[in-house]
């Protein structure tokens, strides 16, 4: 059965998922936790474009900055402006844990466009952690600062007495399913982009085939250029919504009363 | 393998949960460096260099500010020296107006005393001279009239007589 839809599947080889599978950088074992994979690998190169850019670009520490600094400087500011926005003076203190996510969700995010890369916010897995740890990291602060009064996000106390327990239900609803669509959020957007990507490249290559001087392969690459630019607005987009969204949760958890 | 892989493009790698560990192992590992190196290098180093650039800038404003006010200080001090100099240039220049006058008036004054003594002495010379011509025109007429009075009525010579009439002819 499976052999016979490998059959069927070879005449239009299009395999849009093979992109997103894991497997070990060296050897062909299974994956165990500390296996270095090909996760390992694309979040190695982030990490490396980041000490590129965030470190050694601005190792001048220069008043006119370089084109380098420029760029860091600027995603300094855009996430710094976007806690102050948000959450005022207070969320600066988690300043370095929100640059941390914005800087590897948007380093994984745009290398993950490269071709023959890997995306590794494509995974569920991966933007489950972060927005698990987004969710964990913003209830307990939540009850830290202000107790059971951080429970008070829940009670609506502008909204008519009747209807406020209803509410409050609807409220815990979502609060909980916060870390689900934030998650789910990034890693669709991820996955899908990639996936239309790659299915256009399958008709590329069977049009180009079927059509004489493959001249069917004109429409697909137009296609895949038109995506792949609306790829690159998305990846960066998704990377600055993650990041907003963080902020905003903890601005509930810092600031409870709306 | 061909068959595995075909099975696994049917689903999806993001749910094939043997794989979990390993990413979140990853992850993990990748935050705890980039949160390090945000912490400890990126954020205190941009952040530095900002708030330099920002007070930098903010020494150039005052600095430009404290050049705006000397040249303010300057164009005031040019404007009021330039004030000065008209007004000791006006007063100059009445001054000048004022001694000139007062040499002219001295002057026309001079020329009309010469004048009023020139027409005095003139006029008294004009007067010699009439009277002169009187005296003359008395003793042609004189002269005449006796010659006149001998040669018509020799008999009768009345010196006197002539010398009354011809008195009296001038006198009309």
């Amino acid at each position: 059965m499976a052999a016979e839809e490998h059959a069927t599947g070879a005449t239009l080889n299009i395999h849009p998922m093979d992109q997103f599978e894991i497997h070990p950088l060296f050897g062909d074992g299974p994956v165990h936790w500390y296996t270095p994979t090909n996760v390992t690998l694309w979040l190695f190169i982030a990490v490396a474009a980041i000490v590129l850019l965030m470190v050694i670009a601005t190792r001048g520490r220069n008043v006119v900055p370089s084109r380098g600094q420029s760029v860091a400087e600027m995603i300094y500011s855009l996430v710094r402006g976007m806690i102050v926005d948000i959450t005022g003076e207070a969320g600066l203190k988690y300043f370095p844990y929100i640059m941390t996510l914005f800087l590897l969700i948007l380093f994984t995010n745009v290398l993950g466009l490269l071709p023959y890369s890997f995306t590794v916010t494509s995974h569920i897995a991966v933007t489950g952690v972060l927005a698990m740890a987004v969710f964990m990291g913003v209830t307990l602060l939540g009850f830290i600062k202000n107790g059971g009064k951080f429970l008070k996000i829940f009670w609506m106390a502008e909204a008519p007495l009747a209807i406020r327990p209803i509410l409050a239900v609807i409220e815990v609803i979502s609060y909980f399913v916060r870390p689900v669509s934030h998650s789910i959020r990034l890693a669709g957007n991820m996955m899908a982009g990639h996936a239309v990507i790659k299915v256009f490249a399958g008709f590329a290559a069977v049009l180009a085939a079927g059509t004489p001087l493959g001249a069917g392969l004109v429409a697909p690459i137009v296609a895949i250029m038109a995506v792949y630019g609306l790829e690159l607005l998305v990846v960066v987009i998704q990377a600055y919504v993650f990041t907003i969204l963080t902020c905003v949760y903890l601005n509930d958890a810092l600031h409870p009363g709306h | 393998m061909a068959s595995e892989t075909s099975g696994e493009t049917a689903g999806m790698p993001q749910l094939d949960f043997s794989t979990f560990p390993n990413q979140i192992f990853w992850l993990v590992l990748s935050l705890v460096v980039v949160y390090f190196i945000v912490s400890k290098v990126i954020l205190p180093r941009i952040g530095g260099v900002l708030e330099e650039r920002h007070s930098v800038i903010s020494d150039y404003i005052s600095q430009a500010a404290d050049f705006k006010k000397q040249a303010e200080e300057a164009e005031a001090d040019y404007e009021a020296a330039l004030a000065q100099a008209r007004a000791e240039a006006q007063a100059i220049a009445a001054d000048t107006k004022a001694d000139i006058q007062k040499e002219l008036d001295k002057a026309v004054a001079k020329a009309d005393a010469e004048i009023a003594v020139k027409t005095a002495e003139s006029e008294k010379a004009i007067a010699l001279v009439r009277e002169g011509a009187v005296e003359n025109v008395r003793e042609v007429a004189l002269a005449t009239t006796n010659e006149i009075v001998a040669a018509l009525m020799p008999s009768v010579s009345d010196d006197a007589a002539v010398i009354k009439a011809v008195t009296a002819r001038m006198k009309g």
